[in-house]
């Protein structure tokens, strides 16, 4: 447990893939779709409608390479569907998206993992009548004695096979789950199951790696290991893109935040600020927050939006993209010390 | 009361060739649903299209008795395909209703009137068996041990049956113990995780549909063999049940199980069969006559077997955590 968080609280400090990441959004503009330095992920109107409603319908987005974006958004936003349609789990109404250049649109969920883009779920999907080891094995590539008539002849795979356990147990003792090694998956508890989801889909050695909601249900003595496990994906050179719904974690870990609501993307920004845009408070807490005020609350506001008046008159002289990079470099000192 | 009788009968059932087909038909069985998870209940179609294939080749059309093996073999794999194409890329129940359906038309194809002078309706078809007896090394004459043997007829399709056997459960433990099985136990738990690790999920349920199809059409030669004749009824639904029994018996996805289930299941059956129609013969049961004998025996084998179930839900080979792991 110790260990674990001096590994976050490392993880947690400016490392230099973080501030390249950091760089990499330094000064865009906070607007849905805006074009990144280094896009892995490029997303162009992807609409996926149920009946007569419309689930997802994403007009444009960037996901910078090297970098931990989070998908963030009210119940039922579409971010877990905008999800299955990126992983080739869901088939799109229409729209296009390319991956390293590559169109992705239209494959199959494996050949998309094949890619090198591969995703975990919300309901973790540990296999539980294999053991921790085999559920690790099956997820290496190009395995040779998964083809039919290879398979019968163990001398064309024991090498392979060999060589695949020990990347497993190398990952399995970064991710602490050694001692469990020779159990079922099924006996693992919620937390280890996740971290035994994430291990196994490094093993596809992934350039991109897509959590769906990696907190939900783990015991909080396992939050701060499993974040600095996703910190350290960055450091590995992977591009992370999360959905999560604990803003604690949200604004600890990612470098970039994209905010769906209504299956659209609204708004875009670092993690610190996004949650004061008007257009995401609208959409969390909706847009008709402006019933009748009493006298105390009336009051409150006023005050509110003389001092922002104030700030402002301060801020004028300057350009919105100054300001923006004050910004982060002031979040950037914060997280050195 | 003829203890001696039903000794040997319940022995001669352990190595039958009912053991034999039903243990080939339930292997098929253990790769489609066993590892695989796939619910295939026309297990039957795939014995009568390959004794169907053989039979009318040579009893029809006046071919070789090999050719008509290879047209068996090759039925088979044509149906695994026609089911499996549309089907697997859907739901698991897909394939089931789909498969049994498939049984059922095709049984009802064999005994229909339009086609009676390719597949001979309701009687079926004889005389294609003389090549492979024509075959037989055993000289005529009693084979056995005391009171067990076979003659030289039935043992020539035993050897034959139990070599086939015999190769089907290597193959099987060599699949299962490679990464080609770990894949296919995998897809069994969770297709959408495979997926997600870069799997062709569709193509390794196919292998199985195909693999488990062809293994068991190797029963359904032997059951034509056997009889020298083939009848469409003997390819009805129960067969494919039956199957499903044995294998659940055993404990599914374990290498020997459908052997042993297959042996317990006959031994089962004959033995009370037999013992009950002894005591009916000897008026030791008053209540019932011969002819409720038949029934009878399937009602007690089936209690049986509902309380293995109960109280050893994971069969013969199961392992107990792994039933346990389902109920989390």
């Amino acid at each position: 447990m110790h260990a674990d968080q001096k590994a976050a609280g490392e993880a947690g400090a400016l490392t230099p893939r973080k501030a390249a990441a950091l760089k990499a959004f330094e000064g865009l503009p906070h607007e849905p779709g805006v074009p990144k330095p280094d896009p892995i992920l490029v997303v162009d109107k992807v609409i996926r409608r149920f009946g007569g409603l419309t689930a997802v319908n994403v007009d444009h987005l960037e996901i910078q390479r090297g970098s931990i974006t989070a998908l963030i958004g009210p119940n039922g936003a579409g971010k877990t569907t905008f999800f299955n349609q990126l992983t080739g789990f869901d088939t799109a109404d229409s729209g296009t998206w390319t991956f390293n250049g590559k169109r992705m649109d239209g494959l199959p969920a494996h050949r998309v993992a094949r890619a090198g883009m591969v995703r975990t779920f919300q309901l973790t999907k540990a296999l539980s009548k294999l053991t921790v080891i085999e559920n690790m094995r099956l997820g290496a590539q190009g395995q040779r004695g998964e083809r039919f008539f290879q398979s019968l002849i163990p001398a064309l795979w024991r090498r392979q096979e060999e060589e695949i356990t020990r990347r497993a147990e190398a990952l399995l003792e970064r991710f602490k789950l050694a001692a469990k090694r020779d159990d079922f998956a099924g006996s693992l508890s919620g937390g280890q199951r996740k971290l035994l989801e994430m291990a196994r889909a490094l093993m596809v050695e992934p350039e991109m790696i897509m959590l769906d909601e990696p907190m939900a249900g783990v015991n909080p003595a396992l939050t701060q290991s499993l974040l600095g496990h996703v910190k350290d994906l960055r450091e590995q050179g992977m591009t992370v893109l999360f959905v999560e719904h604990d803003m604690d974690m949200v604004r600890d870990i990612s470098d970039w935040v994209v905010v769906m609501a209504q299956g659209s993307v609204i708004a875009e920004g670092p993690p610190e600020t996004i949650m004061s845009d008007e257009r995401v408070i609208d959409a969390y807490l909706g847009a008709h927050h402006d019933a009748p005020l009493s006298v105390e609350e009336e009051e409150e506001q006023l005050h509110e939006a003389e001092a922002e008046l104030e700030a402002e008159a301060g801020i004028a002289p300057e350009d919105g993209s100054a300001a923006g990079s004050d910004r982060v470099e002031e979040n950037v000192k914060e997280r050195a010390e | 009361m003829d203890w001696n009788t039903i000794l040997v009968t319940t022995v001669e059932a352990a190595v039958g060739w009912e053991t034999v087909v039903y243990a080939l038909a339930a292997i098929g069985i253990n790769i489609q649903f066993g590892y695989a998870g796939l619910l295939n209940f026309g297990q039957a179609a795939f014995l009568g299209v390959a004794a169907y294939g053989m039979a009318v080749t040579v009893a029809t059309f006046h071919l070789p008795f090999w050719l008509g093996i290879v047209i068996g073999l090759v039925g088979t794999v044509l149906l695994a395909l026609l089911l499996g194409i549309p089907t697997l890329r859907l739901r698991a129940d897909y394939l089931a209703i789909a498969t049994i359906a498939a049984a059922e038309i095709i049984r009802l194809i064999f005994r229909s009137v339009t086609f009676a002078d390719v597949f001979g309706g309701s009687d079926g078809r004889q005389g294609f068996a003389g090549e492979f007896f024509a075959m037989n090394p055993y000289p005529r004459g009693e084979y056995g041990i005391g009171p067990f043997g076979f003659n030289e007829r039935v043992m020539w399709v035993l050897t034959v049956g139990w070599i086939l056997v015999g190769l089907a459960l290597v193959l099987v433990y060599m699949l299962m113990k490679s990464p080609w099985g770990r894949v296919l136990k995998a897809i069994r738990e969770d297709e959408d995780a495979v997926r997600s690790l870069g799997k062709n999920v569709f193509a390794y349920k196919m292998q199985a549909l195909v693999l488990g199809g062809l293994i068991g059409c190797l029963g359904g030669f032997i059951f034509a063999l056997s009889q020298a004749s083939v009848q469409p009824d003997l390819f009805g639904t129960e067969l494919t049940f039956y199957a499903y029994t044995i294998v659940i018996l055993g404990g599914a996805a374990r290498v020997f199980s459908p052997l042993v289930g297959a042996m317990i299941f006959w031994v089962l059956l004959v033995f009370v069969g037999n013992t009950l129609s002894e005591m009916v013969g000897a008026g030791l049961i008053p209540f019932m006559d011969a002819n409720q004998v038949g029934p009878v025996r399937f009602m007690l084998v089936g209690l049986g077997l509902m309380l293995l179930l109960i109280f050893r839900p994971q069969g013969i080979f199961g392992d107990k955590r792994e039933i346990a792991l389902d109920a989390r």
